[in-house]
């Protein structure tokens, strides 16, 4: 690792680099993460989990996508520490003989990877919308604001729903391969843009009619420039903390849509289909496929959820 | 108020039409309406006549005027899966989640205000930071574990509660309830639990919150120093005045209901609108999705006319017109 530092450009001295350090060390934000143990403990664990998904096949036992390592024969074994367990498989394996332990870091790493995709589509729809209600004004505003209105109305779940059973007759309703994943995250993208698009609308309201919008405009930059170069930095702080909290809602209804059957096929795994698997066997008393994917998916919700808020709080001038 | 209300109901109107244009495109441009409903086999002739028959030759306008005719008359058009009307399997459905949907509903507006009221009053007391410290699991936890873990809990260890379907129903009609057989009232306790946990735990916080605000105001302070006893303040003095913004977010939260309806059927394979749509999700069975779809607006837009009228009752200020710039 060290042998790839060489290309970078040269390094900051160590003077500055601790400058900067202390700097961020002695900021407001850095200050009020520290004085609540709370979010300090969420932050650990919401790092953890995100750590070891990123490093699933690293970390990872057994690999779920290497059907030689699969036997149907271990199937529905309990975990390690369970009469008949094994040690090779410290949660025990689901209905298909998959080591748990192994497909919940694939599963989780799944449903982060998801969650942060239609987070980004999201943001992307919402934001461009947003700014273009918001600068032209007029007919579009009301059009599109009209639109984010009648969508705000649907439960987003709803929404996800509809976008997929529409998105896989058009696209063909068996497709392999990666095909499910971006279905779904392009209708957990679609059913959750009317945030980010009302809160840059909002803001973009007010930056147009400053100065620099009227400078840049006079030098006879376009339209699209001015928006996107101009106002988009003034206006993006608040609709990163909305992603931040989203974030957890995005992997909330991933885990929904895979569990009602919708979502991911039971061969990817992903929290969502695992604790769809699991509850299948809950009543043969086989509770450990459904509880550690359960624990996880609570626990990955919980903390980034925690995360957001502080986030939300620590950045909101009238609560200081 | 007659202004406002008539302003109400032309934007339920325009959401009603701006939804039904949805679900006429779904059902008119997704896959093919001929083919799903006759299969592989039929001529060239027979789909014509179906075609002809559907109306599916005329101009897109006229077919969607014809389309607005139909569901204003209660056809939604034939399930591509079970070949049947989508209106009958809709009205087979629909008591089932009317049940579970109003009993959890009314359970959690009940608990929520009480509960809301009590972690105001005791505010330091342990039971009150119990429950919230409780209620923090419910925002943030998924409808489904919450119902899974019932299922473990109740059905799997205990054996106390049926852990799916409806039980025993009595049929008045085409209305089938189960409240009248102890089966049926057992089956419904847990899907209402887990549905209405999340809304519990709302309107509860929202109680809270509203209470401490008003018990801080000056008008609290002079009840008290009149001497009107403390029980008579809360909740005929500070809970009155909570109750706007605890009616907003109820209505709000219609759209949340039913949205867990469906996680909620689907768990306990409760055999209402929900696991119907789900089903039909699966399958792409778009006429069931289309009219769904509708249904859902047309409940969505009948709650919120309730709600904007029921300002009108909850807040006198509006009904002497005095105040037209206070409206919620």
């Amino acid at each position: 690792m060290a042998v790839e530092t060489t290309n970078l450009p040269a390094p900051p001295s160590r003077g500055a680099l601790r400058a900067a350090l202390s700097r961020v060390l002695r900021s407001d934000l850095v200050y009020s993460f520290t004085r609540s143990k709370l979010t300090m403990l969420a932050g650990l664990v919401s790092l953890i989990l995100i750590g070891a998904s990123v490093a699933a096949p690293l970390i990872a036992p057994h690999s779920p996508y290497d059907l030689s390592t699969i036997s149907l024969l271990d199937s529905h074994t309990p975990p390690a520490w369970i009469q008949g367990g094994e040690s090779r498989f410290l949660l025990g394996t689901d209905d298909q003989g998959r080591d748990l332990f192994s497909i919940i870091l694939y599963g989780t790493r799944a449903s982060i990877f998801i969650g942060v995709c239609s987070v980004l589509v999201a943001l992307a729809i919402g934001v461009t919308l947003g700014l273009v209600a918001g600068y032209f004004g007029g007919r579009i505003d009301m059009v599109l604001m009209r639109i984010a209105d009648v969508q705000l109305t649907f439960p987003a779940i709803l929404t996800a729903l509809l976008v997929d059973g529409v998105a896989r007759v058009l696209l063909g309703t068996h497709k392999t391969g990666g095909g499910e994943s971006w279905i779904l995250i392009l209708s957990i993208g679609l059913s959750y843009w009317v945030p980010y698009a009302r809160t840059v609308r909002s803001s973009t309201l007010v930056e147009r009619n400053k100065e620099y919008v009227q400078a840049a405009r006079i030098i006879g930059l376009s339209s699209r420039a001015i928006m996107f170069r101009h106002v988009l930095p003034n206006v993006t702080g608040p609709v990163f903390v909305l992603a931040t909290i989203n974030l957890a809602l995005a992997i909330l209804t991933e885990a929904t849509l895979s569990f009602l059957g919708v979502g991911l096929p039971p061969s990817e795994p992903s929290l969502g289909t695992l604790i769809n698997i699991g509850n299948k066997f809950l009543f043969a008393g086989e509770w450990w496929i459904v509880i550690f994917p359960s624990i996880t998916l609570a626990a990955l919700v919980l903390t980034v959820n925690l995360v957001g808020d502080w986030l939300r709080d620590a950045l909101n001038p009238k609560l200081r | 108020m007659i202004a406002y209300a008539l302003r109400s109901l032309a934007q339920a109107v325009v959401v009603t039409l701006a939804v039904a244009l949805i679900a006429f495109t779904m059902f008119r441009f997704v896959g093919d309406p001929v083919a799903s409903m006759m299969g592989q086999e039929a001529s060239l002739a027979d789909r014509a006549e179906l075609a002809e028959r559907l109306g599916l030759n005329q101009p897109v306008h006229v077919q969607f005027a014809r389309y607005l005719r139909d569901i204003a008359q209660g056809n939604f058009g034939i399930s591509y899966r079970q070949g049947r009307p989508v209106a009958d399997l809709l009205a087979e459905r629909l008591p089932a989640t009317v049940e579970l949907a109003v009993l959890s509903a009314a359970f959690a507006l009940v608990a929520g205000v009480a509960l809301g009221v009590y972690t105001a009053i005791r505010r330091t007391g342990l039971l009150a930071n119990f429950v919230m410290s409780f209620s923090l699991i419910g925002v943030s936890l998924p409808t489904f574990l919450i119902g899974i873990g019932l299922i473990y809990v109740f059905a799997v260890e205990l054996r106390w509660l049926p852990s799916f379907g409806r039980g025993e129903v009595v049929k008045f009609g085409w209305w089938s309830t189960g409240l009248l057989t102890e089966s049926g009232r057992k089956s419904l306790v847990m899907p209402a639990m887990t549905l209405a946990f999340y809304q519990l735990t709302l309107i509860m916080r929202l109680v809270r919150a509203e209470m401490l605000e008003a018990m801080r105001t000056d008008y609290i302070k002079f009840a008290r120093a009149r001497g009107i006893p403390e029980r008579s303040i809360w909740f005929r003095h500070a809970l009155r005045n909570t109750m706007i913004p605890v009616t907003t977010i109820a209505g709000l939260q219609l759209g949340s209901v039913i949205a867990f309806a469906i996680v909620t059927e689907s768990v306990f394979q409760w055999p209402g609108l929900g696991s119907l749509f789900v089903q039909a999700v699966e399958f792409v069975d778009i006429p069931v999705m289309a009219a769904y779809l509708m249904f859902v607006a047309l409940v969505f837009v009948l709650v919120n006319l309730i709600v904007d009228l029921l300002y009108f009752v909850l807040d006198p200020r509006l009904r002497a017109g005095t105040l037209a710039a206070a409206r919620p």
